[in-house]
C-alpha cells in the first residue's frame, strides 16, 4: 500500500460510553482527497459503525461540518494534503451536544433559526396577477453576501459566546435575519427587531469575530450582527427622541 | 445527571436523551491567539475606565481649590501611578485602534449603489480622531 495518513476520530456510543473516546484509523493518503473522503474510506473498509453526516461533498449542503485539528471545517473542503504527514484529529462540532461519534444535535440551532423569521414578511401580500416584487441589482447586492449561508453551523462552533451561553441566538441565525432585513422586498424588520434586540439576541455578541473567519461562504456574520446593533441603537434613539413616531 | 451537562441549557429533543455535552473550560481564551487578543481588547475597557477616574479626580481637585489640585498633581507624580498610566495608555491605544479597525464591519456606507471600501471608512474614523486630538491638544497646550 502506498502512503497512509492517520485519522484520530472521536467515537461516542451513548449506550456504551460514559464520554467520548478517540480511535485512530489508517487511511490511504492521496493529495486530492479531503477529510470526508478519508472518513468514507474508514466507513467503507474499516469500521462501518462510524457515524457522521455528509451529503453533497461540494460545500453546498452544509452537513459535513466537524472540528479538524480543533478548527471548525467543512470536511468536504478540507484537504488531507494541508495536514499530511501528521495525523488529523477529527471531532464533532464544538459546543453542540454529541449524539453519536461525529454527529451533533442541532435542533437548538434550527429552533433559533426559525425564531428569527428568515423569510420575506409583507404587511400586505400582493395579488399574483399584480406581478412579482421587482428588485434592482443594487438592491440584490445589499444582502446577497448574507444569503450565501448554508446553515453548516461552523460559526456556532467558532463562537465562544455560544459555548458559554447556549441561549445566545448565534451568528448564522442573526446574519440570516439581517439578510431579510436588508432585502428591499421585505417589511418584517420591526418584527425581527423585537426578537433580536433582546439580551440573548444581538447584544449577546461581544464581537470576537471568529464566526466570520471560519465561514466557508464568506458570509461575515460578525459584520451582520454589528450592523444590526447599529440599527437597533438608532431605532432606540429615535424612539427616545420621537416617542410619538410610530414605526 | 452527567457532569458535562450545563445548567440553563436549552431543551433538546427526546430522541437522544443521552447526548454528551462538554463544559467549556474557564481558560477557553487561551486556546487561540485570536481569542486572547479578543479578551485583551475587552480588558482594555478597564483601563479606559481608569482614565475616566483620573479625569474625575482632576476635576474634583480643581473644584476644591489649589491645595486639592496640587495633591492630585503630587499623586500623579507617584511612580506607581505613572506606571499604571503607562500601561493604561497602551491599552487605551489598543482599544481605540481595534475599535476603528472594526468600524467598517458595522458601518456599511453606500454611495451611488456601491459600498465604500473599508479603508475609506476606517480612514475617516482615524482622521476624525486625529482632528479631535489636535483640537484638544491645542486647547490644553495653549493654556500651558
Amino acid at each position: 500500500m502506498a502512503e497512509t495518513i492517520q485519522l484520530e476520530v472521536t467515537r461516542y456510543a451513548p449506550e456504551a460510553d460514559a464520554e467520548p473516546r478517540v480511535q485512530t484509523f489508517e487511511a490511504p493518503y492521496r493529495p486530492d482527497w479531503v477529510v470526508l473522503d478519508a472518513l468514507n474510506y474508514v466507513k467503507d473498509k474499516l469500521d462501518g459503525s462510524l457515524s457522521y453526516r455528509w451529503s453533497c461533498r461540494m460545500g453546498i449542503c452544509g452537513s459535513c461540518g466537524m472540528m479538524v485539528n480543533g478548527e471548525p471545517k467543512l470536511t468536504c473542503a478540507t484537504f488531507l494534503a494541508d495536514y499530511a504527514p501528521k495525523p488529523i484529529r477529527v471531532e464533532p462540532l464544538r459546543y453542540f451536544p454529541v449524539v453519536h461519534d461525529l454527529v451533533i444535535e442541532m435542533s437548538d440551532f434550527l429552533r433559533k433559526l426559525e425564531g428569527v423569521k428568515p423569510w420575506i414578511i409583507r404587511k400586505e401580500e400582493k395579488l399574483i396577477r399584480e406581478g412579482e416584487y421587482l428588485q434592482t441589482p443594487e438592491q440584490l447586492d445589499a444582502y446577497k453576501q448574507f444569503s450565501m449561508c448554508i446553515n453548516c453551523m461552523l460559526c456556532y462552533a467558532a463562537c465562544p459566546v455560544y459555548g458559554l451561553d447556549p441561549l445566545f441566538t448565534g451568528p448564522a441565525a442573526i446574519a440570516l435575519a439581517q439578510r431579510y432585513n436588508m432585502d428591499s422586498r421585505d417589511q418584517g424588520a420591526a418584527e425581527r427587531m423585537g426578537i433580536l434586540s433582546q439580551h440573548d439576541g444581538i447584544w449577546g455578541c461581544t464581537f470576537v469575530g471568529e464566526c466570520t473567519k471560519v465561514c466557508p461562504k464568506n458570509v461575515d456574520p460578525a459584520g451582520a450582527i454589528q450592523q444590526y446593533k447599529l440599527s437597533a441603537a438608532k431605532e432606540w434613539f429615535r424612539s427616545l427622541l420621537m416617542p410619538w413616531g410610530a414605526r | 445527571m452527567n457532569s458535562g451537562e450545563m445548567r440553563g441549557a436549552p431543551v433538546y429533543t427526546e430522541f437522544h436523551p443521552r447526548w454528551y455535552r462538554k463544559r467549556v473550560s474557564t481558560y477557553w481564551w487561551l486556546w487561540k491567539w485570536s481569542y486572547l487578543r479578543f479578551v485583551l481588547r475587552e480588558i482594555s475597557s478597564v483601563f479606559v475606565a481608569w482614565f475616566v477616574m483620573v479625569v474625575l479626580a482632576l476635576i474634583a481637585g480643581l473644584s476644591r481649590g489649589p491645595e486639592a489640585y496640587s495633591a492630585w498633581q503630587e499623586w500623579m507624580r507617584h511612580p506607581a501611578v505613572i506606571a499604571v498610566n503607562g500601561v493604561s495608555f497602551f491599552f487605551v491605544l489598543v482599544h481605540a485602534v481595534t475599535w476603528f479597525n472594526l468600524a467598517p464591519r458595522a458601518m456599511v456606507m453606500r454611495v451611488g449603489g456601491k459600498g465604500l471600501p473599508d479603508a475609506v471608512i476606517a480612514g475617516a474614523n482615524y482622521l476624525a480622531w486625529a482632528i479631535v486630538s489636535a483640537i484638544l491638544g491645542w486647547l490644553v497646550l495653549r493654556a500651558g
